[in-house]
């Protein structure tokens, strides 16, 4: 499958190299996601497959020795021009991490955090907004009365869904997910899995993830990744089912990796 | 040869001498602390006796007449360690973040290293050179531009009105501050270094600046540490000796100004207590100790209490 049959790209990456000092993690990757779809990442530990997620939101450029060539455009636009707002950047793609990492102050400023940075609402408007993504990240029922106590208080599962309603908060396009169940308990994993498959009405996500069971589960399109190069990419029913490429056959069916 | 329970034995009495060994250490801390406040306490009874709380409020200090007050001294402290955290730390908490996220990594190990140096430098060196380099340079350039600009102003214009001497509390403070960044800024550097990189990440992925990184997320993590380090900061400001009784001027006079020379606790004790004459010198110089001591335990008993109010705002303690 090529990336011309996805009909309806959010980002399409063409010719992405990435390179850690001199080591070329990311070798001529071509790419596309579609819109309000989940595609997943999967492939070997150093696969580059967090390292390709990492790009969309320029999260690299923290590091000075790591650098992007290429193109990638969102709606057309080319992320890694260098006269693109990192922060406007940010606030149409959220991020949510390996592990939960909620802000050291209350439910409310964690989600609030993100919100004050791009928009100055009322206080009855920002309660508002707090509400509405805590109750799409399926959170409101079990904090709505504790708004006011630390975000660190939670149990795993639900700080890594108060991440995602941060994330959410902000109102991005799209939304990285860098295997984000991999510290979760599995009844939280399968929370997270189904608010996922919730979440791609109104967001357009990608996954990393190391399960692929999880990727078969929950992705519309897989993407095969293995030392930087992108294998293959398909409809996960197809990738799963009837692989094009060997190396994909072999990894999925647990012969490698 | 040893049985099996022998040497279970042995190893029981081993054990329960370990136990009682570090009990005896730790609570010989305790015994020490009492010690001193008991010995301050004895020793200060006669000026307490003589002069009540009003030695407190009164800025007499005048041996020959027998009459002492430890007003000067206290404010002397008070304001130059004031002086000292006001500037110290903005500019360590400037430090810390150049050094933990804006610095070039090759610059890292150089800078923090000169910093650690920093702070181990005697304090005489920097008496030295306060009153040597740095007061002659704050008379001759600094001080007459604050009496221009900033003496003239209303309320505040007092306190940076006078004759540019060079000595006196605000060039005390200045150099307590420079004493005292070494020590906050790598305490704050330390703490900034453990936070964890996905924690900024996640700041940074929202979409925020490093200002706001470290205020909002870094900051507030870091609380407790950042706490601890100004604390190291203002412990030693508040006791410094000889680096203050170069420059403050060590005069018993109580003015608005803060060019004027004046006093602190430490540096009238290292200065007068060669020369204290009559049980009653001995036994004020005595009390200005015990007014130090009571002073710090003060100053970190509000911390404490800061902090754990800081921890029920976020609902840590909920």
């Amino acid at each position: 499958m090529n990336i011309e049959s996805i009909t309806n790209p959010k980002i399409i990456i063409k010719d992405l190299n990435f390179y850690y000092g001199n080591f070329r993690a990311l070798k001529d990757i071509n790419l596309s996601i579609a819109e309000k779809m989940v595609t997943a990442f999967i492939g070997p530990s150093g696969c580059g497959k967090s390292t390709l997620l990492r790009t969309f939101n320029r999260m690299y450029q923290l590091y000075p020795k790591q650098k992007a060539t290429g193109e990638i455009l969102l709606d057309g636009a080319n992320i890694l021009d260098s006269k693109q707002d990192l922060n406007m950047l940010r606030a149409k793609i959220g991020m949510v991490f390996q592990k939960p990492t909620p802000f050291p102050m209350s439910i409310y400023d964690n989600i609030a955090f993100g919100v004050k940075l791009y928009e100055s609402l009322s206080k009855h408007d920002m309660e508002a907004r707090v509400e509405w993504a805590l109750r799409k990240a399926a959170l409101w029922a079990e904090v709505k009365d504790k708004l006011k106590q630390s975000g660190t208080g939670l149990s795993g599962g639900q700080q890594q869904r108060l991440c995602i309603a941060r994330a959410i908060a902000v109102k991005p396009q799209v939304l990285l997910l860098d295997e984000p169940t991999s510290a979760l308990d599995p009844i939280s994993t399968a929370h997270i899995e189904k608010l996922i498959d919730e979440l791609k009405e109104d967001f357009t996500i990608v996954i990393v993830t190391h399960n692929m069971q999880q990727a078969a589960r929950i992705s519309d399109y897989t993407a095969y990744m293995y030392l930087g190069d992108l294998i293959e990419l398909g409809e996960t029913s197809s990738v799963f089912t009837n692989p094009k490429r060997k190396e994909t056959e072999d990894y999925i069916t647990g012969r490698f990796g | 040869m040893f049985t099996h329970e022998t040497r279970l034995k042995r190893q029981a009495i081993f054990d329960l001498l370990f136990r009682s060994l570090t009990r005896v250490c730790a609570f010989g801390v305790l015994a020490l602390l009492a010690a001193i406040i008991i010995s301050l306490l004895v020793g200060s009874m006669p000026a307490i006796h003589a002069f009540g709380f009003g030695f407190l409020a009164s800025s007499d200090w005048d041996p020959v007449n027998g009459r002492f007050g430890g007003l000067v001294p206290i404010i002397g402290t008070l304001v130059t360690s004031g002086i000292a955290l006001l500037i110290a730390i903005p500019v360590s908490f400037g430090i810390a973040i150049f050094l933990t996220e804006l610095s070039p990594r090759v610059l890292r190990r150089p800078l923090g290293i000169a910093i650690e140096l920093l702070a181990g430098i005697p304090s005489i060196i920097y008496g030295m050179w306060g009153l040597f380099e740095f007061a002659p340079l704050f008379a001759d350039h600094v001080e007459p531009w604050l009496n221009r600009h900033v003496g003239t102003l209303p309320y505040i214009g007092p306190l940076f009105s006078g004759p540019p001497m060079g000595i006196g509390l605000l060039t005390a403070g200045i150099i307590l501050a420079i004493m005292v960044i070494p020590f906050i800024a790598s305490v704050m550097r330390d703490v900034f270094d453990v936070v964890p990189t996905l924690l900024k990440e996640s700041a940074y992925g929202l979409g925020a600046t490093t200002w706001e990184v470290m205020w909002q997320v870094v900051l507030p993590y870091t609380k407790v540490g950042v706490a601890g380090g100004i604390m190291l900061g203002l412990g030693r400001a508040l006791g410094e000796t000889m680096a203050v009784t170069f420059v403050i001027g060590n005069a018993h006079d109580l003015s608005k100004s803060l060019l004027m020379p004046g006093n602190s606790i430490s540096s009238a004790l290292a200065n007068e207590f060669n020369e204290a004459v009559g049980d009653l010198y001995t036994s004020s110089l005595i009390e200005l100790g015990l007014i130090l001591f009571f002073i710090t335990f003060v100053v970190l008993s509000i911390a404490r209490y800061m902090l754990y109010k800081l921890g029920q705002r976020e609902g840590q303690a909920a």
